[in-house]
């Protein structure tokens, strides 16, 4: 990991560690509903300012705290036109599988990549400090990935490339 | 300080507790619809009864210590008392329920018993609180309710005890004092501090931490003289009331993540938990407060009485860095051990990249929910207090009442 990574993730793991302390929190504007305050947005006064860690123009995480649920919006690195394709293509797998995930929200908000509501109710069946490092970690991993795919598809495209010219040679 | 007592009562989380006059019993609710009874056998609780009649999450359960009835609320924006009755057929003691009209169409957040039994409150979703007393004629509970000033959704309630003015906690960063005088049941109460005159729904007082934050627990001081609250911005704020409405804020800081619930523990003593996971005791007086301890303190707690701990869960290094000890913990002691070389930052580290596990060392694993006294001492003061969490957990922690403690400490040793 590099010396510029750590400050970032710790920023965002201290962050997140503040902002899931949820509890169960009736609506308030429909009876006997119980729905995360983030997505419903109806009662101005149980949502908190959304926080914004950036750690260049196209790396950023954005926390949205609410009483019973925040949202976590990450960026993610997108270098060039491959790394473009290949993280649209991963985070369209992830999500729509994003009832195996749990976390995971199946659209992520304008302007990031993909999305992860947490409520009370993951934080109640959950330990706390286990979600932040599952996001922690998917931090970590997705930039990995997304390098490894895209070295694995320049050496497929060498190799297909050789093998193809080789019949010319 | 004694170790605690931890029972784990269920693997699902507990959302609030109400221990039975002799403490022999405990009303729980298991994060569902039904609010169940276990009782104490030795070291183990059994579940005796099952208290089925919301269809909701039950939010709140108060156990009145006199007239040993209980009240739930629930998120289904009803109310139940419930009260011991030989049943007709077997002759058995059991629990039934009687409605009670609270005239609300949100969730029922919180319930508590006044002092005297004879009413309680409960805070409400449908930004009111419900005074109830009983109707002799209908055979039921009525409510009234006290709707103004209220802007948001009621977190917390508490009763003075003169039986009249009640505290309130709510979601839209406030702590109000109001009046819950009903005619019919209250003797016209005493001048106090708050206020001379009293009539229902008078507001004596409205106060705010200094930088906001959704007020999560109101409670008044043994004497009903103070008010104290937490709020979300980690504080705990006490309120020194004055006559001529100048009332005087103490505003606590805290370092930690924000609590949940406090109780007085003596007039000069207040424990608080919440997101943190552990019991903290603060004490101070009209020149200042402070936090003076945890009481779930790894360091002069020996971890081996610490009652019968959950399976599964690891055992606590007692000479742990910090509360969370993670993984920059673990990290210097690495790279301190086995000479590696990967200094982690101030909270996160991970050789490699790989394995950022963190690990809480304190006796709750989640957060604390509801946190009640458990033991009075001579004085009055309390002595232990009992605690619930997220994690199933149910805790008996001594308190280590100042003086009252000390003294009692060096009561026990023999001067000779």
């Amino acid at each position: 990991m590099s010396n510029v990574l750590r400050p970032y993730l710790a920023a965002v793991r201290l962050t997140l560690t503040a902002a899931l302390t949820l509890e169960n929190f009736s609506s308030q504007v429909v009876e006997r509903h119980n729905k995360p305050e983030i997505e419903a947005a109806r009662s101005p006064e149980v949502l908190l300012n959304p926080l914004t860690i950036s750690r260049n123009e196209n790396e950023r995480v954005l926390i949205e705290p609410s009483v019973n649920s925040i949202r976590v919006s990450i960026k993610i690195k997108q270098a060039d036109e491959i790394e473009r394709i290949l993280c649209h293509k991963f985070t369209r797998f992830m999500m729509q599988r994003a009832e195996n995930f749990v976390v995971l929200r199946r659209k992520p908000v304008a302007g990031y990549d993909i999305s992860f509501l947490i409520t009370n109710f993951h934080s109640e069946s959950m330990l706390k400090h286990k979600i932040v490092d599952f996001i922690i970690l998917f931090m970590e991993d997705v930039d990995k990935e997304i390098s490894e795919m895209k070295l694995s598809l320049n050496a497929r495209a060498r190799i297909v490339a050789e093998s193809y010219l080789t019949a010319f040679g | 300080m004694a170790a605690p007592q931890v029972f784990p009562i269920a693997q699902v989380p507990l959302t609030t507790h109400a221990f039975s006059p002799d403490r022999s019993q405990v009303a729980v609710s298991l994060n569902n619809n039904d609010a169940q009874i276990y009782t104490r056998h030795g070291q183990e609780w059994t579940l005796t009864e099952t208290l089925s009649e919301h269809d909701k999450l039950i939010t709140s359960i108060d156990w009145a210590p006199q007239s040993n009835r209980i009240v739930t609320a629930s998120q289904d924006r009803n109310a139940y008392v419930w009260s011991q009755s030989p049943d007709p057929s077997t002759g058995q003691l059991v629990w039934k329920p009687t409605l009670v009209l609270l005239r609300i169409n949100r969730a029922a957040t919180y319930v508590r018993w006044s002092p005297r039994e004879d009413k309680f409150a409960v805070a409400s979703g449908a930004r009111a609180i419900c005074i109830c007393s009983f109707d002799e004629e209908n055979n039921w509970w009525v409510a009234r309710l006290i709707k103004k000033p209220i802007r948001s959704t009621v977190l917390s309630v508490d009763w003075h005890p003169n039986n009249v003015l009640l505290a309130a906690g709510s979601a839209d960063m406030k702590a109000r004092v109001f009046s819950a005088y009903i005619k019919d049941v209250d003797k016209r109460p005493l001048p106090s501090v708050w206020g001379e005159k009293l009539p229902f729904n008078t507001l004596c007082g409205e106060f705010a931490s200094p930088s906001g934050g959704w007020v999560h627990s109101v409670a008044f001081s043994p004497s009903g003289d103070l008010l104290a609250f937490a709020s979300h911005d980690s504080s705990i704020t006490v309120v020194y009331p004055d006559a001529s409405g100048a009332h005087g804020l103490i505003n606590i800081k805290g370092s930690t993540l924000p609590y949940l619930t406090l109780i007085w523990t003596a007039e000069d003593a207040i424990v608080a938990a919440g997101h943190d996971c552990q019991p903290v005791l603060f004490k101070g007086g009209p020149e200042g407060w402070a936090m003076t301890a945890s009481l779930d303190d790894a360091t002069s707690t020996p971890r081996s009485a610490g009652g019968s701990p959950k399976p599964g869960v690891p055992p606590r290094n007692a000479g742990g860095v910090g509360r969370l000890n993670s993984a920059a913990f673990n990290t210097f002691r690495n790279a301190d051990t086995r000479g590696g070389i990967n200094p982690g930052g101030p909270t996160l580290a991970s050789p490699g990249g790989v394995g950022v596990e963190s690990e809480i060392m304190t006796v709750h694993q989640n957060t604390i929910t509801a946190v009640r006294p458990y033991e009075h001492g001579a004085n009055g003061e309390v002595t232990k207090v009992s605690t619930t969490g997220l994690d199933g957990k149910l805790v008996i922690w001594s308190v280590n009442a100042g003086a009252a403690g000390l003294a009692a400490r060096l009561g026990g040793v023999h001067l000779r």
